[in-house]
C-alpha cells in the first residue's frame, strides 16, 4: 500500500473477496521526506500514514517493510549505471521486477502469505488449461500491463489486481470517497518517486558527472558539443545548440547517445523511424509462444503488437526469436516504424490485450540507410 | 485476546490509576490561581509531586513535572549544557554512553550541531555496560555533563552509576541519569545516588502517557527549554493536576509493590530466558544476564530479521518488541547491539520481550510454545528483501 487511492481501494476489495488481507508499506528510501508536495515523489512519512489511515478503514493490520538496500541496488543504482552505459532504463519495471513482485512477494510467500495483490491497473485471466495469463486492464487510458510486463509465469500465479476490471480511474476514486478514504483526492505520482523534483537530468548530472562531448551527425561530422552525453535522450530535439546548421536547414534530432566515447548523434526527424528492433533477457509472462500454440517452433515468426513505453501506443508487429549463439534475441519488425526507440527501453509483446512478454532493446535498425561515409 | 509483553513500549494503567486519573480530570482549577478551586487543584497536584518525589528517594522540590521521558531528558542535557556554558563556552563537552536513548543521543547531537557542544561516545562492553576506566580518561574540567541509562531499555544492562558518579564528581561534573526504563522496575534512590538529574516517565510504570517528571538536585540549574509562566523549576506552562494526580498513584504503587513485583518478574523472567533457549537453542540472550531489569529478556535470533519476527508473532497474538527506534514504522539495526559489538546483520535479528504487573505464567508458556514455529518461518524468510544475488 503506496498510500495512494488504488492500492488503497485494491486492498479494501482484496478482503471482500473474501482474502485475509494484511497491509504492507515498502519502505524504499532511508531519508524519506517528510511531507509530499504536489503529484511528485512518494515513500514519504506522509505517504506511509496515509496508506495506514487507510488499513484502519479497511480493518486490516498494516506493516511497513524495509526494502530500501535493495532497492538501492537494484533500482536506484541499476538506473545510473543503465544511464552511464547510454540506454534508458525504465525504473518502475525494474522495481516491478526485482522489488514488487520479487523481493516482496518471496518474503511474503515465506512468511506464509498466498500472493501480492497491488493496485495496478491489469487484469490476470485464466485459460480453459487453467493458466494464468497478463492482459491489458479495462481501462485502457489507465492500463499498466506495460509495466507488468517483466514478470514471469511464477510472479503472474502469486499476483492478484483488484482493480483491473473497473472501466475508469474515476469510478476508483468514486469508490475511495465512498469509503471514506481521505486518499481519495489525492494526485497521481507521475515522474521517477527516488528524483523528487522531477529533475532527472540534474539528478543524473550530480551521479554520473558531466563532462563535455562533441555532437556528431551521422557520418561522422562534428557538429557542435555537449556537457554530458547523459543530458541527452533520443528523440530530443530543443537543447542542441549547434553551432553548424544542418545541410537542408531542417531541425535535428537526438539519433543515439554513446557514453563510451561521450558524444551523440543527431540526424533529421525521419533518422529516428526504426525499422527493427532486437532484445535481449526476453521473458514470457505465462505460456511461451510455443505453449500458447502461436507458433509451433520456437523461431517461427508471428503477428503481435509492440509497445515500447508506459504510455506508447501499440504497434501492429511480426516478431520471432533469434538464436545468437547461446542467447536468444527477440527480433520485432513493426509494420509502420516505431519512433523515439533507444537501447534498454523494455519492448513488451501482446496478442490482442494479452500481454505474452517482453524484451529489453539491446539494438535499432533505422528506416533510413546511414549515410555512405558513416563513420561507424 | 492478544499477549502484551511490549510493558517497556508502555504499560496499561492500574485499575486504581484509572480510577484516580479520571477523578482528578473533573476538578475545575488551574493549580496556579489564587482562589480557593485552584488551591484545590494545587493541593493535588503537589500531593501528586510528594508521592513522586518519594518513589524516587527524592524531596518534591526536586521534582518538575513535564510532558514525559523525552522531554526531561532534553530539559537535563541542553539544560545542564547552558547553565555550565554562560558564555563563554569553558565547558565544550558532553560524556554520554554509547547505546543511550535516541532522546539523549538527539538532544546531545543537537547540542554539538547548534550549540558548539563536543559530543563523545563512552564505550559500552558487549553486555552493555560502561566501560569505567575510558570514562575515567574522558573525565576532565571541561565537561558540561554525563548522562547516562540507569538500565538500558533494549537489553535491560544496569549501569554502575554509584561508580559513574563517583568518577564525575571527582572532577565536579554533574551527572544525569535516563532512568525511564528503571524506574518501577529496581530501586532508584536519587539522594543516595548523587545524581544531579534523573528522569522519569509515568506511562512505563502503568501511570498515563503525557506526564514525565526531571528530578534536579538542589546544587544543580537547568537553563529552561520552555519560557513563561514560571510555573515550575526549570519549566513553564500550566501543570496538569490530573497527570500528576495519577502519576502520583502509580509511584506510590510502584514503591509499595516494588520487593514483591520485581521478586515474580524475575520468575517471569527467567522463565521466559531459559523456555527460550530450550525451545529456540540458537536464541542469544543479549544484555547482562545478571545485572538487568527483572521485566527484560532480550535476544537475537541468528539468520532472521526481526521485523519478520514481530509480524510473525503479532498474527500469532503477541505483542512484543524488536527494540530498536523506528523512523515511520521502519526497524532499523539497534543502534544498541552495534554498540555492543554486534554486527548489523546480527542485529537485525533482534526481540525485546519486556514484562510487567499483568503478566501471567500462562502467557510466557504460550510465548515459549508458539515460537519455534515463528523462528522457522522467519529464518525461511530470512534476509530476502537483502539478497541482491537474484539474477536477471
Amino acid at each position: 500500500m503506496s498510500g495512494g487511492v488504488d492500492s488503497a481501494v485494491a486492498a479494501a476489495r482484496a478482503v471482500e473477496a473474501g482474502h485475509d488481507v494484511v497491509g504492507v508499506h515498502l519502505a524504499l528510501s532511508r531519508m524519506p521526506g517528510t511531507l509530499r508536495t504536489g503529484s511528485r515523489g512518494c515513500c514519504t512519512i506522509e505517504d506511509s500514514m496515509d496508506a495506514q489511515r487507510a488499513a484502519n478503514i479497511i480493518g486490516i493490520p498494516y506493516y511497513v517493510w524495509d526494502f530500501s538496500e535493495r532497492f538501492k541496488q537494484d533500482v536506484v543504482d541499476d538506473f545510473v549505471s543503465e544511464y552511464s552505459a547510454g540506454r534508458t532504463p525504465n525504473p518502475c519495471m525494474r522495481c516491478n521486477e526485482r522489488i514488487k513482485f520479487a523481493a516482496l512477494l518471496e518474503k511474503a510467500i515465506a512468511l506464509g502469505f498466498d500472493a501480492v495483490a497491488t493496485g495496478h491497473y491489469a487484469n490476470i485471466v485464466t485459460d480453459a488449461g487453467g493458466n494464468k495469463q497478463l492482459h491489458r486492464a479495462a481501462a485502457w487510458a489507465k492500463d499498466q500491463s506495460y509495466v507488468l510486463g517483466v514478470l514471469n509465469t511464477e510472479q503472474i500465479n502469486h499476483s492478484m489486481f483488484p482493480l483491473g476490471a473497473t472501466p475508469s480511474k474515476a469510478e476508483v476514486r468514486a469508490e475511495a470517497a465512498e469509503r471514506g478514504f481521505s486518499v481519495a483526492s489525492k494526485p497521481d505520482s507521475h515522474d521517477i518517486c527516488f528524483i523528487p523534483d522531477g529533475d532527472t537530468r540534474g539528478w543524473l548530472a550530480e551521479r554520473v558527472g558531466a563532462e563535455k562531448g562533441t555532437i556528431l551527425e551521422r557520418d561522422g561530422s562534428v557538429v557542435g558539443t555537449h556537457e554530458g552525453a547523459h543530458a541527452f535522450t533520443v528523440g530530443q530535439r530543443r537543447g542542441l545548440s549547434l553551432g553548424v546548421p544542418s545541410p537542408d536547414g531542417r531541425p535535428r534530432f537526438v539519433l543515439e547517445v554513446r557514453p563510451k566515447d561521450n558524444t551523440v548523434v543527431v540526424g533529421p526527424k525521419e533518422a529516428l523511424d526504426i525499422a527493427e528492433i532486437a532484445g535481449i533477457k526476453i521473458s514470457w509472462a505465462g505460456l511461451d509462444p510455443v505453449q500458447s500454440g502461436i507458433v509451433t517452433d520456437p523461431s517461427d515468426p508471428f503477428e503481435c503488437e509492440v509497445q515500447i513505453r508506459a504510455h506508447a501506443d501499440p504497434v501492429p508487429a511480426v516478431a520471432r526469436v533469434v538464436m545468437v549463439g547461446e542467447s536468444a534475441e527477440l527480433v520485432v519488425t513493426p509494420h509502420v516504424p516505431l519512433n523515439g526507440v533507444a537501447p534498454g527501453q523494455t519492448a513488451v509483446i501482446y496478442v490482442g490485450t494479452r500481454v505474452l512478454g517482453q524484451c529489453t532493446i539491446d539494438r535499432t535498425v533505422s528506416a533510413v540507410p546511414v549515410p555512405a561515409a558513416a563513420a561507424h | 485476546m492478544a499477549i502484551y509483553l511490549d510493558h517497556a513500549a508502555t504499560s496499561p494503567l492500574t485499575p486504581e490509576v484509572l480510577a484516580a486519573y479520571v477523578s482528578a480530570l473533573g476538578v475545575v482549577g488551574n493549580p496556579s490561581s489564587i482562589h480557593s478551586q485552584g488551591q484545590n487543584a494545587k493541593r493535588m497536584l503537589e500531593e501528586a509531586r510528594e508521592q513522586v518525589a518519594a518513589s524516587l528517594g527524592a524531596d518534591s522540590v526536586e521534582v518538575t513535572f513535564t510532558s514525559g521521558g523525552t522531554e526531561s531528558i532534553n530539559l537535563a542535557v541542553k539544560g545542564l549544557y547552558w547553565a555550565r556554558n554562560k558564555s563563554p563556552a569553558l565547558r565544550p563537552r558532553v560524556l554520554i554512553a554509547a547505546g543511550e536513548h535516541h532522546a539523549t543521543v538527539d538532544a546531545a547531537s543537537w547540542l554539538g550541531a547548534f550549540e558548539g557542544a563536543i559530543i563523545e561516545e563512552v564505550a559500552i562492553d558487549e553486555a552493555g555496560r560502561i566501560d569505567l576506566s575510558a570514562l575515567e580518561a574522558a573525565l576532565a574540567d571541561d565537561v558540561a555533563l554525563v548522562s547516562i541509562l540507569w538500565a538500558n531499555n533494549e537489553v535491560g544492562t544496569i549501569q554502575p552509576i554509584a561508580d559513574v558518579v563517583a568518577l564525575a564528581a571527582a572532577h565536579g561534573v554533574p551527572v544525569h541519569a535516563d532512568a525511564v526504563a528503571a524506574y518501577g522496575y529496581i530501586p532508584l534512590d536519587f539522594h543516595a545516588s548523587g545524581l544531579a538529574a534523573l528522569s522519569v516517565s509515568a506511562h512505563k510504570i502503568g501511570g498515563p502517557t503525557g506526564t514525565g517528571a526531571l528530578v534536579l538536585a538542589r546544587s544543580a540549574t537547568v537553563i529552561p527549554l520552555i519560557h513563561g509562566g514560571n510555573q515550575q523549576r526549570g519549566r513553564s506552562g500550566t501543570q496538569d493536576a490530573a497527570g500528576a494526580v495519577a502519576f502520583g498513584v502509580a509511584a506510590s504503587a510502584a514503591v509499595r509493590d516494588l520487593a514483591a513485583h520485581s521478586v515474580a518478574l524475575q520468575v517471569l523472567r527467567d522463565r521466559l530466558i531459559a523456555g527460550v533457549r530450550e525451545a529456540v537453542p540458537q536464541a542469544i540472550l543479549r544484555g547482562d544476564p545478571v545485572d538487568r531489569l527483572p521485566g527484560n529478556a532480550h535476544f537475537t535470533f541468528a539468520g532472521c530479521e526481526g521485523d519478520s519476527l514481530l509480524f510473525l508473532l503479532d498474527v500469532a497474538g503477541f505483542s512484543v518488541s524488536t527494540g530498536s527506534a523506528c523512523q515511520a514504522g521502519v526497524p532499523e539495526a539497534s543502534h544498541v547491539l552495534l554498540a555492543m559489538g554486534l554486527s548489523e546483520a546480527d542485529a537485525r535479528g533482534a526481540l525485546r520481550m519486556t514484562l510487567n504487573h499483568t503478566t501471567t505464567t500462562d502467557e510466557v508458556d504460550a510465548f515459549i510454545a508458539a515460537l519455534p514455529a515463528v523462528v522457522s518461518r522467519a529464518t525461511a524468510a530470512g534476509y530476502a528483501d537483502r539478497d541482491v544475488s537474484r539474477g536477471a
